[in-house]
C-alpha cells in the first residue's frame, strides 16, 4: 500500500480536537488567507492557480472550480453571494458531513477566499438538517473565526469585510440542488429554477451568486498553500488532487478515505477491507445512488476518477461508493433506489411528478413477485421519457440507474418476474 | 434583429424573445406548439414540459417557453425528437388525469382534451389507481375539481403576479403535489374569476356556470362591462337566448386579457327573478299587469298634464350612470323639448359646486395604458382596486415599474399595489390635507396658480406625509391625481376638485377622475345633467342636480334603470321625495317593492345584454354593442320606450329607427362641435372644516354598485362583499361602549338605523363607515357628515 491518505480535506484528522481554531492554526490554517490579505492577491492569480490545479466541483457535477470563480470579478456590481452547500443528501454520501465534523475552518478559509476571490461580502452555508453534531461544530467554529477576526468587518485589518451566515434546511433531497438551494435559502419552496440563467447571473435573491460543494471550497486553502501545480500532480490531467469517497455498503471498513483521483478502485476497496464476510464482489455504485451501477468485475478495472469512471458509463458524482456482495438482490435495491426518487421529487415538472412514482410502483411490483414480462419493458420506458426533459436531472437520477440495471441484470428481473422471488 | 429558423421557416426577431413568442406570432405559419403552464401574461415557469421542442446542437430537447432564440437557431418543433418529448410529456399528464371528459365541466374547451388528441395514445399503460385530491370550497365564484388539476401553475402566478395577492400555492410535493390556499379560505381578490379562464383543465371552472351547458352550443356575442368606467370588453356565452356566462374579449388596451369579478359574474342578474316583464299601471294601490301603449299612453297624458298645468320644470329625471348613451341622450333631448333641464345621472353625488367649471366630461386624460407610464400617483378618495379593478391593476403595473403611489384616503383601504405613502384622516378632513400639500408647495417657492391661494392655505399645519408628497411631486416624470368614488362624493367634492386641480398645476400633473358606473363619461357627454346639454351646449337656465330635485319635491319623476334608496347619496331624501311625487314612472327591468311602493307606472326596460348602445369610458373610448339576445318578454330597450314616450308627447325630432341613428346624431353634434378639453376650476373661497366629533363614511360596496349586480348571487355570497355594518375603530367603541357583539342606533338628520357593529383597525378615529346600497342603510341621509350613535338594547 503506498497510498497516503488525507492529504487535504482530511490533513488534520489525526491531531487532538481538529475542529478548533488553535489546532487549524498549527497546521498552517488561514495561512492562505493570511497570504492572500496582506499581498492584496489579485483575483485573477487565485482563479489561475486553481485553473492549474484542475480542481473539479466536488457535489457531483464536477465543473471546474477556477472557471466558475472566474465567472464573477470584484468588479461585478454589488451585492453578490458566495453559498456553500452543506446539503450533503446523496444516499452513500457522507463526506462533507466528516469534513464539516472534523475540519471546518477550512471550508471557512476557503469560503472567505471565494468571498475575496468574487467581491463578495456576505456568505452563506446551507446546511443539511439532520448534521446534528456538524452544525454545532461549523457554529462554533464560526464565532471562533469571528472572534480571531477571520470573520467579520475589516478582516486581519485588510479592509475586506467577509460575512458568513449559515441556514439549516428542512430535510428535502432537492434542496441540494443548486438553483432548489438559492430558493430555500431565500425562504421559498425548494423547487429547482429553471436555467439559464445560471446563479453566476442570477443566484441567490437574484444576484450573482457562487456556489460550490463543501469539498470543494475546503480544498481550496491548500491548494492555495501548495500551488496549484502540487495538486494537480497529486492526481491525473484534467482530475486533480485527493477527493474523498464515502465507500459503504458490504465491505469490512467502511468509511471515507481521501485518495489521490485516478487510484484504480482495486486499492480504495482494498483501503475499505475488502468485500465483507469473503464474499464475492457482484456491484458497484460508483458515486451516490443516482449513479448507474457498474458489475464489479467491470469496477476492478477502473480507476477512481471523473473520465473513467464517466467512459464506463457511469459518473463518479459525489464519490459516494456502494459496494454490494454477492448476495445482493438487485431488483430490491433499484425498487429502493426509485422509491428514495419518487418521495424526494419536488412535483414541478410533470414527467419527474408522475414518472418517479410510476418507476418506483412498477419495481416494487416486480420485487414483490408481481410483475409480468411487459412491467420490464414499461419500467425502461418510463425511465427513458424522463430523461432529459425536466428542469433539474432528479429523474435523470433515478432514469439512467434503471436503465442500467436492466442492462447488467435483466436475468435477475426476469427472474423475479418469472418465479416471484430472487434468484 | 436577430436570424432564428423554425421548422425551416425563417424569422427576423428581437433578442431575448423565446421560441415559443416567435412561433405564436400571427401569421408564423408554425403551428401551435403545444403547452400548459405558458401564458403570455403570466411569468415563465417552464415546468409542464410540454413545449419541449428540438434546438439544433442540444442534446436535449428545449423548452420552447423558456429558451430565448440565439442568432441562427435551428428549432425543429415537430421533427422525431420533438414528437417523442412530447408525446412522453403528455402521457404523464394523462396517467393520473381523470379520463371522463363526458362529465368534466371544462369538456369541449379544455387544453389538456385539445392536445390529447393531437399527442395522446388511445390507450393508457398505466395500470395503477389513480391519485385523487380532496377539492377545495375557494368561495361562491369558483368550483373546483382538484383531481383535476395538472399543476401547471397560472392560478397560483396570476395571484402573485396580477392580482397582487398570494391567494392559491403548491401545497405538498411530488407526487402529492397540490394546489390550495394553505389556509382553508375563500378568494377574496377581486379578479379571482379569471383563474377560471387561465385553467387549462376542469379543475378550476365557474361555480355559477358549472354544468349548466356545453362550449359547444353556446353562440358568443360581443359586448362592453356595464359596471365601471373601464368599460372592459367581454364576450357573452348565450344558449337558446340566455345568457350562461361571461368572459373576457382580449383588448390590450383596456382589459388585456383580464376581466373583474363583478363584469365575469353580474350575468346571473339578467335572468332574475326579480325581472320585470310587462309594463305595469297602479290602479288603487294595485299592480295591474298591462299592455304598451296603455302605459305609455298613460305616462304621456301625466307628463304632458304636469308640464302644462304646474310647467314643466316640475319634473325630473334620475338615470342611472350605467345607461348607454343613446337612452341618455334621448331622455335628456325628450326632457328639454318638454321644457324642463331637471336631469341628473351623479346619482351617489352631493357638492355640484365646481360642476360648471368641469371639462366637457370627467375621465382619465391619458390612455389606460398611460397609467402604467405615470412616475407618481396620488390617490384621493379612491379604494380603487373595487371601484374599477381593471384600472386597480393597471395603478399596481405602475407601481411594479417603479411609480411611486400616495394614498390620501377616509380609510385604510388594502391595495394589491405598494403604497409609498398613505395618509388617512377622518372624510372632513381630507381637503385640508390637500391644503397642507399646497402650503408645502407654496414654502417651496412654487408660484400660487390662482391668486388667493397663499392665504387660503396659510393657517393649515402641514403633516409629514405632506412634505413627502409634496417632494415626490416636485421631482420631475409623469404625475396624476386621482380623485376616486369617494372624492366626488363628498360632502366638500367641490373643494376636492379645486385643491386637487391647484396641486395638479403647481406640480404640472393631471387630474383624472374614474366615475361611478359604466358610461358616466357619456351621460357628460349626452347631455345628462343639468346644467349642460348634449355636446357640452350653453343653457340659459340650469336645471336641478339630483340634490335640488330631491329636496324641491318634483311632482314627476322619471327614473330610469334607478332605484333611488339604493342608488342615491340621500336616500331618507330620495324615498321621500319619490313618496310624496305626484307621478313616479320606473322604466327599469328589474321590479323592486320599493320603487313600486311610490311609482304610478312600470315599464320594463332590458339590461345590456339585450339591446344596443354604447358606453363611453373613462379615457373618452366609445365602445358600441349589440344585444346579445332577444329582450325578455315584453320588455324593450329603454331607447326605444323613450322614443314613443316622446312620439305620444308629440315631441318633434324622435323619429329613429335604430339605436345607430341616436348614435348617429350625438356622433355628429360632438364631430361638428369640437369640444373644448381645456379645464380650469378655480380656488374654492374657504377651507371647510373638520367635523368634531362621529362623522360618518359612506361607500357603495363593490358588489352593492347598480341594480345589477345586486341581483347577482354569487357576487352577494363572496367575502369581499360588504354588509350594512357600523364599522368602527376599536378605540371610538371603547368610548362609546361598544362590542363587536352589538347593535346601534345610527341617526342622521331625520334618518335612524339599527345596525351591527363591526371593528376595524382600517377606520379613522370618530369616523363610522356605513355603506349604501342596502334596504337597512337606506333609511340614514347623506353619506358624509355628522351622525350620532347610540347603543340598541333590542
Amino acid at each position: 500500500m503506498s497510498i497516503t491518505l488525507n492529504e487535504i480535506c482530511f490533513r488534520t484528522l489525526h491531531q487532538h480536537e481538529p475542529w478548533t481554531l488553535a489546532t487549524y492554526e498549527q497546521a498552517d490554517g488561514y495561512q492562505a488567507l493570511k497570504r492572500i490579505l496582506a499581498n492584496k492577491t489579485p483575483s485573477q492569480e487565485i482563479v489561475e492557480q486553481l485553473k492549474v490545479s484542475s480542481l473539479r466541483g466536488r457535489g457531483g457535477a464536477g465543473f471546474p472550480t477556477g472557471l466558475k470563480w472566474s465567472f464573477i470579478s470584484p468588479s461585478t456590481p454589488a451585492p453578490k453571494y458566495v453559498v456553500c452547500n452543506a446539503d450533503e443528501g446523496e444516499p452513500g454520501t457522507f463526506k462533507d458531513r466528516d469534513i464539516l465534523r472534523f475540519n471546518p475552518h477550512q471550508l471557512i478559509e476557503g469560503m472567505i477566499i471565494a468571498c475575496y476571490v468574487v467581491g463578495a461580502t456576505d456568505a452563506y452555508i446551507y446546511i443539511r438538517g439532520e448534521f446534528y453534531e456538524p452544525i454545532a461544530r461549523v457554529a462554533a467554529a464560526l464565532e471562533e473565526a469571528k472572534a480571531a477576526g477571520y470573520l467579520g468587518e475589516n478582516i486581519l485589518g485588510s479592509g475586506v469585510t467577509c460575512r458568513i451566515h449559515f441556514h439549516v434546511g428542512a430535510g428535502a433531497y432537492i434542496c441540494g440542488e443548486e438553483t432548489a438551494l438559492l430558493e430555500s435559502l431565500e425562504g421559498k419552496q425548494g423547487k429547482p429554477r429553471f436555467k439559464p440563467p445560471f446563479p453566476a447571473n442570477f443566484g441567490l435573491y437574484g444576484r450573482p451568486t457562487t456556489i460550490n460543494n463543501v469539498e470543494t471550497f475546503a480544498s481550496v486553502p491548500v491548494i492555495l498553500m501548495k500551488g496549484g501545480n502540487w495538486f494537480l500532480d497529486l492526481g491525473k490531467p484534467n482530475n486533480g488532487g485527493y477527493k474523498v469517497f464515502s465507500v459503504s455498503g458490504h465491505v469490512n471498513k467502511p468509511g471515507n478515505y481521501e485518495i489521490p483521483l485516478g487510484t484504480p478502485f482495486s486499492e480504495l476497496l482494498e483501503l475499505a477491507g475488502g468485500v465483507w464476510k469473503g464474499r464475492k464482489l457482484k456491484a458497484v455504485i460508483p458515486g451516490g445512488s443516482s449513479a448507474p451501477v457498474i458489475p464489479g468485475h467491470m469496477m476492478m478495472d477502473l480507476t477512481m476518477d471523473y473520465d473513467c469512471i464517466a467512459k464506463a458509463g457511469s459518473m463518479l458524482g459525489s464519490g459516494a461508493v456502494i459496494v454490494m456482495d454477492d448476495s445482493t438482490c438487485m431488483v430490491k435495491v433499484l425498487a429502493r433506489n426509485a422509491e428514495f426518487y419518487h418521495d424526494e421529487s419536488c412535483g414541478q415538472c410533470t414527467p419527474c411528478r408522475e414518472g418517479t412514482g410510476w418507476v418506483a410502483r412498477v419495481a416494487d411490483r416486480i420485487e414483490h413477485g408481481e410483475g409480468t414480462e411487459r412491467d420490464l419493458a414499461l419500467m425502461t420506458q418510463v425511465a427513458m421519457a424522463m430523461v432529459g426533459r425536466t428542469i433539474c436531472v432528479l429523474a435523470d437520477s433515478i432514469a439512467l440507474p434503471v436503465v442500467s440495471f436492466m442492462k447488467y441484470y435483466r436475468e435477475e428481473f426476469e427472474y423475479h418476474v418469472k418465479h416471484k422471488r430472487c434468484p | 434583429m436577430i436570424e432564428v429558423e423554425i421548422d425551416g421557416k425563417k424569422f427576423q426577431v428581437e433578442p431575448g424573445k423565446m421560441i415559443i413568442e416567435v412561433a405564436d406570432q400571427i401569421d408564423s405559419g408554425i403551428g401551435e406548439i403545444p403547452r400548459f403552464c405558458y401564458h403570455k401574461k403570466l411569468s415563465i415557469a417552464a415546468n409542464c414540459r410540454m413545449c419541449l421542442v428540438d434546438v439544433e446542437k442540444s442534446g436535449k430537447p428545449l423548452p420552447a417557453c423558456a429558451t430565448p432564440v440565439t442568432d441562427g437557431m435551428i428549432v425543429r418543433t415537430r421533427s422525431q425528437k420533438a414528437r417523442e418529448a412530447q408525446k412522453a410529456v403528455m402521457e404523464f399528464l394523462l396517467i393520473n388525469h381523470p379520463l371522463d371528459c363526458p362529465i368534466c365541466d371544462q369538456g369541449g374547451e379544455c387544453e389538456l382534451q385539445d392536445v390529447a388528441m393531437g399527442y395522446g395514445q388511445d390507450i393508457s399503460r398505466y395500470n395503477e389507481g389513480k391519485r385523487s385530491v380532496k377539492d377545495k370550497n375557494l368561495g361562491s365564484l369558483v368550483a373546483t375539481e382538484m383531481t383535476r388539476c395538472i399543476h401547471c401553475t397560472r392560478c397560483v402566478r396570476f395571484g402573485d403576479e396580477i392580482a397582487g395577492m398570494q391567494e392559491l400555492g403548491t401545497i405538498g410535493r411530488g407526487e402529492s403535489t397540490e394546489i390550495g390556499t394553505c389556509v382553508e379560505r375563500s378568494l377574496v381578490s377581486e379578479l379571482s374569476g379569471n383563474i377560471i379562464d387561465l385553467c387549462p383543465v376542469g379543475a378550476l371552472t365557474s361555480k355559477p356556470f358549472r354544468f349548466s351547458a356545453r362550449a359547444w352550443e353556446m353562440e358568443q356575442a360581443p359586448s362592453i362591462a356595464p359596471h365601471d368606467c373601464v368599460g372592459s370588453n367581454l364576450n357573452l356565452h348565450t344558449l337558446r337566448q340566455k345568457v350562461m356566462r361571461v368572459v373576457p374579449r382580449e383588448n390590450e388596451s383596456i382589459n388585456e386579457t383580464w376581466l373583474s369579478d363583478r363584469d365575469r359574474f353580474s350575468y346571473e342578474a339578467l335572468s332574475s327573478d326579480e325581472r320585470l316583464l310587462q309594463p305595469m299601471i297602479k290602479e288603487n294601490d294595485e299592480w295591474l299587469v298591462t299592455d304598451w301603449p296603455t302605459a305609455l299612453t298613460l305616462v304621456a297624458e301625466k307628463l304632458g298634464k304636469i308640464a302644462q298645468e304646474q310647467g314643466a320644470n316640475k319634473i325630473g329625471a334620475l338615470l342611472s350612470p350605467s345607461s348607454t348613451i343613446e337612452e341618455i341622450y334621448l331622455s335628456q333631448k325628450m326632457l328639454r323639448k318638454l321644457g324642463s333641464n331637471n336631469i341628473d345621472h351623479r346619482l351617489q353625488q352631493i357638492d355640484f359646486s365646481a360642476q360648471d367649471s368641469m371639462p366637457f366630461y370627467p375621465g382619465l386624460p391619458m390612455s389606460l395604458e398611460d397609467i402604467e407610464t405615470q412616475n407618481t400617483l396620488f390617490l384621493v378618495g379612491s379604494h380603487i382596486n373595487h371601484e374599477q379593478p381593471i384600472a386597480g391593476y393597471r395603478v399596481r403595473k405602475a407601481a411594479l415599474l417603479g411609480c411611486s403611489v400616495f394614498v390620501l384616503n377616509p380609510a385604510d383601504y388594502t391595495f394589491r399595489f405598494p403604497v409609498q405613502d398613505k395618509c388617512i384622516v377622518k372624510p372632513s378632513a381630507m381637503p385640508n390635507v390637500l391644503a397642507e400639500v399646497i402650503k408645502v408647495l407654496l414654502e417651496k417657492g412654487i408660484e400660487e396658480p390662482v391668486a388667493g391661494l397663499r392665504e387660503l392655505v396659510n393657517a393649515v399645519q402641514p403633516s409629514e406625509f405632506a412634505h413627502t408628497l409634496a417632494a415626490a411631486l416636485l421631482t420631475e416624470g409623469k404625475k396624476t391625481i386621482i380623485l376616486g368614488a369617494i372624492a366626488q362624493n363628498h360632502s366638500h367634492a367641490g373643494h376636492i376638485k379645486q385643491l386637487a386641480d391647484a396641486l395638479a398645476k403647481m406640480t404640472h400633473g393631471h387630474v383624472a377622475f374614474l366615475t361611478a358606473g359604466a358610461n358616466s363619461a357619456g351621460a357628460w357627454i349626452a347631455g345628462g345633467i343639468p346644467h349642460r346639454g348634449a355636446n357640452k351646449k350653453n343653457l340659459t337656465h340650469p336645471g336641478m342636480n339630483t340634490q335640488q330635485m330631491l329636496e324641491a319635491r318634483l311632482s314627476a319623476y322619471l327614473l330610469l334603470n334607478v332605484e333611488p334608496g339604493l342608488d342615491c347619496a340621500n336616500p331618507l331624501l330620495a324615498n321621500q321625495a319619490m313618496s310624496t311625487a305626484e307621478f313616479v314612472v320606473s322604466i327599469s327591468p328589474y321590479f323592486c317593492h320599493k320603487v313600486a311602493s311610490y311609482s304610478d307606472v312600470l315599464l320594463p326596460s332590458v339590461p345590456f345584454s339585450e339591446t344596443a348602445g354604447t358606453f363611453v369610458n373613462a379615457e373618452g373610448k366609445w365602445q358600441s354593442f349589440k344585444g346579445a339576445v332577444q329582450p325578455q318578454g315584453e320588455a324593450r330597450p329603454a331607447w326605444k320606450i323613450i322614443r314613443v314616450l316622446a312620439n305620444l308627447l308629440e315631441l318633434p325630432e324622435f323619429d329613429y329607427q335604430s339605436c345607430d341613428e341616436v348614435y348617429g346624431e350625438l356622433m355628429q353634434k360632438v364631430a361638428e362641435n369640437k369640444a373644448d378639453s381645456h379645464f380650469s376650476l378655480s380656488i374654492p373661497s374657504y377651507l371647510p372644516q373638520t367635523i368634531v366629533g362621529i362623522e360618518r363614511l359612506t361607500e357603495w360596496p363593490i358588489y352593492r354598485a347598480d341594480s345589477l349586480v345586486r341581483r347577482a348571487p354569487s357576487l352577494q355570497e363572496t367575502v369581499i362583499n360588504d354588509s350594512p355594518v357600523a364599522r368602527m375603530s376599536l378605540d371610538l367603541a371603547n368610548r362609546l361602549q361598544l362590542s363587536a357583539d352589538c347593535h346601534v342606533i345610527v341617526k342622521q338628520g331625520e334618518g335612524e338605523a339599527i345596525l351591527p357593529v363591526e371593528l376595524s383597525d382600517t377606520i379613522p378615529d370618530n369616523t363610522v363607515y356605513i355603506p349604501a346600497g342596502f334596504g337597512l342603510t337606506a333609511e340614514l341621509a347623506a353619506p358624509f357628515g355628522a351622525i350620532s350613535i347610540e347603543r340598541s338594547d333590542s
